[in-house]
């Protein structure tokens, strides 16, 4: 039988507040166990929470991003259960009435055709801590630092159909939140994960297979190896005569499987009831307006001005939005080279993004800065190096932080364009390889290559590619 | 002529303490000595703070000294033991905080401290504010100082008992469901129950937080304006406190009564109460129609239905509330827990006593998948129209007169085996809870020589004219002066 994958997810962003959701505590990642916990966060008899006003103006601002309807009156909730970690024996969520509510973004396939995904909802809710259970002897250890720190949990509808679907939407969230600012996007801190629902039925079929949904993933990655381990198991289930049971499934990285965590039978009654310490969160048109002020210029919006206003394909120009620091380093080298969008754009998309990655640095951190980066593209453009030479430019500049002028200076690698020299430099060539010569008058075409490496080799390199091809055809077809 | 310190409330005190008759230290070692003579009979308070008592009368004498004296520097009150005090163990009447020391003040402490009251210790309530009789405490009963047969009320029985028996002056105390009011009426005090949000929550151990709410006994209206005039106002850490100005309560008592359209809800004269306690109300209501207040018939449609809403509504909200004492952090752990299961259910097994236990148990319950709307959402429904009644009929009258309770005090022990009956003695009381609205108690006669309440209603933010009411009552009658023979 064929089978049709359908995958939800739910994906936890971590706000990027200073202080906490519903407490004055620090959110800063690293500090001492519970160095950042203060007695609200500690559920001390007696405490209230109070709602944290930019975590509910960075929520806001997701959901004008994805055009989704932000609720005039939302309300906290408190979600109970027992666990050490969580010191009030509750969290507080929000349920029945989140402040996000029906929106949707787009991805882009690899085949380059676009498809919507469906956000349900996106609510505000509090963190737990964490329980450590190495380290103390006998007992189990519970850091609160994270406990309360706020969150937007922005759940899919189940639109995506594979597992690669299921990464690009979530590496286009990732995006956005990043470019709104609302979240560092630091996947192995934590700050950014899902669960992922994955069900499988027949294709064709318009009912929704049993799901399961595998818990806290924090990695692309894990995610596209998670969902395809699970509908592997599916399938093979359903296949052998059995069942699918809904359940909540664990991602072992290590075995690259999902195992069972809990089946629905014994999942929690959390007993959802609007939490009596908050009042209903009410958001207006002026809050809106105000929020909708401050939104940058968004990933879809910049990738399509970048099409437009550089001559870039769409692909090129989704690359260079990526992330909005990638794009305003490709905007300042190309304002600085006052044009030549499309070379500036191939050097960060190309040699740049390579030696980033091969680094591991992000573009903030780069070597070679974008000024110094529109010097270099600069000498390609007005023919003093060729691209060719430019790439050991940009490698001398990456190591030695120089200029491109220096080490083309220094290096003597400007391009040599004097028609005279290259004349002499392929006569010797001639000269030195009668054979080849004849072999090629004779109709050997293929041989032109090795005249033109000869060439450039006696160059350095430095030969002009455009006048040292024109003037070898020419002088290799004989007098 | 001057009656001895103890006899004296507030606002006389204020006055001695302004004219140097008497240093604070004096009146605070004074009650001091009383307290601490009165536990083995009243057991009214849980702690008796001395040391640090003493140090702050010094430190308010000196303030009157320097001229830096505000009108309650250097009063001597006493906390309900849900109020968390810095340094101080606050037990909440329970076993699970049997061992907790707060970090911390509450707002409503941290205020009246700023005012530069002096804090004799913290008074005995039923465990976490759930009782009417102050028979569930950890710490044993309060005693009801007219007769020790006889409980107090509750849940802040201490508080009341304490100011009835003139231990001290004043008392902070709180109210979910009459638990100012029924106390104050059946020990024979004057008790305020302010609007919902009128005063903070912010450190005041939760029970049921949409209906909680900080008040004020003491043995006059008088004195609980000036007491709460210190207490109530916007608190940041407390976001259904209300930013709203706090009036000047004091100069509010002189606002006239002539023209005050008092409403007598015929629902609150039915089979429940008791005879004798509807004559002395019926006098009552005589007083106010000589101070030249108009008596309206009026209904409340739905308030019969309160106390059933209350005991899904209060409970729900506790058994969340109450999770946090699982034994990892504060309060009481068991010894020795095998795993994590075993940790929370014997810490929370022993920690709480039967009736935290049974609210608990009834508030999962009505909270549970598949019962959800069928007893929270419905209660929340009805929680609407019985405001809804409120609303309607303050469109008509300024105040609402009726019992506080239907009984006056009852024996010790001869509720305690029948939950329900025990919480009938709400049923007069919990409607002010349900629609948020203030109300207080004043004592108005005797039957079988226990005191009685009349309990007056208000709209939102009518504290000032409830207690308005309340002292040009206290001027005609002396009900409120009257203090148990054992104790003048």
């Amino acid at each position: 039988m064929n089978w049709e994958t359908v995958i939800g997810l739910e994906i936890h962003a971590q706000l990027a507040t200073k202080s906490k959701i519903f407490s004055g505590s620090a959110t800063a990642y690293g500090a001492a166990p519970n160095a950042q916990a203060n007695l609200v966060d500690l559920g001390y008899p007696g405490v209230l929470p109070v709602l944290n006003g930019e975590a509910v103006r960075m929520a806001v601002s997701f959901g004008l991003a994805v055009n989704a309807q932000v609720a005039p009156r939302s309300v906290f909730a408190r979600k109970n259960y027992f666990y050490p970690d969580l010191p009030k024996g509750y969290q507080i969520s929000q349920y029945e009435l989140p402040v996000v509510g029906r929106g949707s973004l787009e991805i882009v396939l690899e085949d380059g055709t676009r498809k919507r995904i469906g956000i349900t909802r996106a609510h505000l809710e509090e963190d737990a801590g964490k329980s450590l259970h190495e380290g103390v002897a006998g007992a189990s250890a519970i850091d609160l630092n994270r406990a309360g720190t706020p969150l937007i949990e922005i759940v899919s509808e189940p639109d995506m159909r594979s597992a690669k679907e299921a990464v690009a939407y979530m590496k286009k969230v990732h995006t956005l939140v990043r470019y709104l600012g609302i979240c560092d996007g630091n996947m192995q801190e934590g700050s950014f994960r899902c669960d992922a629902n994955v069900s499988v039925r027949p294709k064709g079929s318009d009912k929704f297979g049993t799901r399961a949904e595998i818990k806290n993933l924090n990695s692309f990655r894990f995610v596209e190896k998670a969902i395809n381990f699970e509908v592997a198991r599916q399938i093979d289930l359903l296949e052998s005569g059995g069942k699918v049971v809904q359940e909540t499934r664990l991602y072992d990285p290590d075995k690259g499987e999902t195992r069972s965590m809990r089946s629905k039978e014994e999942a929690n009654d959390y007993r959802y009831f609007p939490d009596p310490d908050l009042l209903p969160l009410e958001i207006d048109g002026a809050f809106l307006d105000a929020v909708r002020a401050t939104l940058p210029e968004l990933p879809d919006a910049k990738a399509a001005r970048f099409a437009h206003e550089y001559g870039l394909s769409e692909y090129d120009a989704g690359v260079l939005t990526a992330s909005r620091e990638l794009a305003a380093y490709y905007e300042e080298v190309v304002r600085r080279l006052g044009g030549e969008p499309k070379l500036a754009a191939n050097w960060v998309s190309g040699d740049l993004a390579a030696f980033l990655n091969r680094d591991n640095l992000e573009i903030d951190a780069s070597r070679v800065g974008p000024a110094q980066l529109a010097g270099l593209v600069g000498r390609i453009a007005d023919q003093t190096i060729s691209g060719k030479i430019a790439k050991d430019v940009f490698e001398a500049m990456w190591v030695s932080g120089r200029d491109a002028d220096a080490i083309i200076a220094e290096k003597g690698l400007r391009q040599i364009t004097d028609t005279g020299a290259i004349e002499r430099a392929i006569d010797e060539v001639m000269a030195r390889n009668p054979g080849q010569l004849a072999e090629y008058r004779a109709g050997k075409d293929k041989l032109f290559g090795f005249f033109v490496g000869q060439t450039m080799k006696a160059t350095q390199g430095k030969a002009n590619p455009a006048q040292l091809n024109e003037l070898l055809r020419k002088k290799l077809t004989g007098p | 002529m001057s009656s001895p310190l103890h006899a004296r409330g507030l606002a006389a005190l204020a006055a001695g303490l302004a004219k140097r008759e008497f240093s604070s230290v004096e009146l605070t070692r004074h009650l001091l000595g009383r307290l601490e003579a009165a536990q083995p009979q009243l057991n009214a308070m849980i702690s008796i703070t001395g040391e640090a008592a003493l140090a702050a009368a010094a430190r308010a004498d000196g303030a009157i000294a320097g001229g830096k004296a505000g009108p309650l520097t250097g009063l001597p009150i006493v906390h309900k033991d849900i109020f968390c005090t810095e340094g101080v163990r606050t037990s909440c009447g329970s076993r699970m905080l049997d061992n907790f020391v707060s970090p911390y003040d509450a707002t409503v402490v941290a205020k009246l401290k700023a005012a530069g009251t002096v804090m004799l210790g913290k008074t005995n309530m039923d465990e976490f504010a759930m009782g009417s009789s102050n028979e569930t405490s950890w710490y044993g009963p309060v005693k009801n100082p007219w007769n020790t047969a006889m409980v107090p009320g509750g849940s802040s029985g201490g508080s009341a008992a304490a100011v009835a028996a003139r231990l001290a002056p004043a008392a902070t105390a709180t109210d979910t469901g009459g638990s100012i009011r029924q106390p104050a009426a059946l020990s024979g005090v004057t008790g305020l129950k302010p609007t919902y949000g009128r005063v903070s929550r912010y450190g005041m151990i939760a029970f049921a937080s949409s209906l909680d709410q900080a008040g004020v006994i003491a043995a006059s209206a008088e004195d609980c304006a000036l007491l709460l005039g210190a207490m109530a106002g916007f608190d940041p850490r407390d976001s259904t406190s209300v930013d709203a100005p706090v009036p000047d309560y004091v100069a509010g008592l002189a606002a006239p009564t002539k023209g005050l359209r008092v409403g007598i809800v015929k629902e609150f004269f039915d089979q429940g109460l008791d005879a004798q306690n509807e004559q002395q109300l019926r006098a009552t209501f005589e007083v106010f129609r000589k101070l030249g207040a108009t008596l309206v018939d009026v209904s409340l449609p739905n308030v019969g239905l309160s106390v059933p809403t209350y005991y899904v509504v209060a409970p729900a909200e506790c058994s969340s509330n109450l999770a946090r004492f699982d034994g990892v952090r504060f309060g009481h752990r068991c010894e020795n827990p095998q795993d994590l299961l075993d940790l929370y259910r014997r810490s929370r097994g022993e920690g709480f006593g039967a009736e935290v236990k049974r609210r608990i148990m009834t508030g999962t319950y009505v909270l549970s998948a598949g019962y959800y709307d069928a007893y929270y959402l419905k209660a929340q429904q009805v929680r609407q129209l019985i405001s809804a009644d409120f609303a309607r009929v303050f469109e008509r009258v300024d105040v609402l007169a009726g019992p506080t309770s239907p009984t006056p005090a009852f024996a010790l022990g001869a509720k305690t085996a029948d939950p329900v009956t025990m919480y009938l003695n709400d049923i007069y009381t919990i409607g002010a809870n349900l629609a948020g609205v203030p109300a207080l108690s004043v004592p108005c006669g005797f039957v079988n020589d226990l005191p009685v309440g009349l309990q007056l209603i208000g709209p939102h933010f009518s504290e000032a004219k409830l207690l308005a009411a309340a002292h040009a009552f206290q001027r005609e009658t002396d009900w409120h002066t009257r203090t148990p023979g054992a104790w003048q």
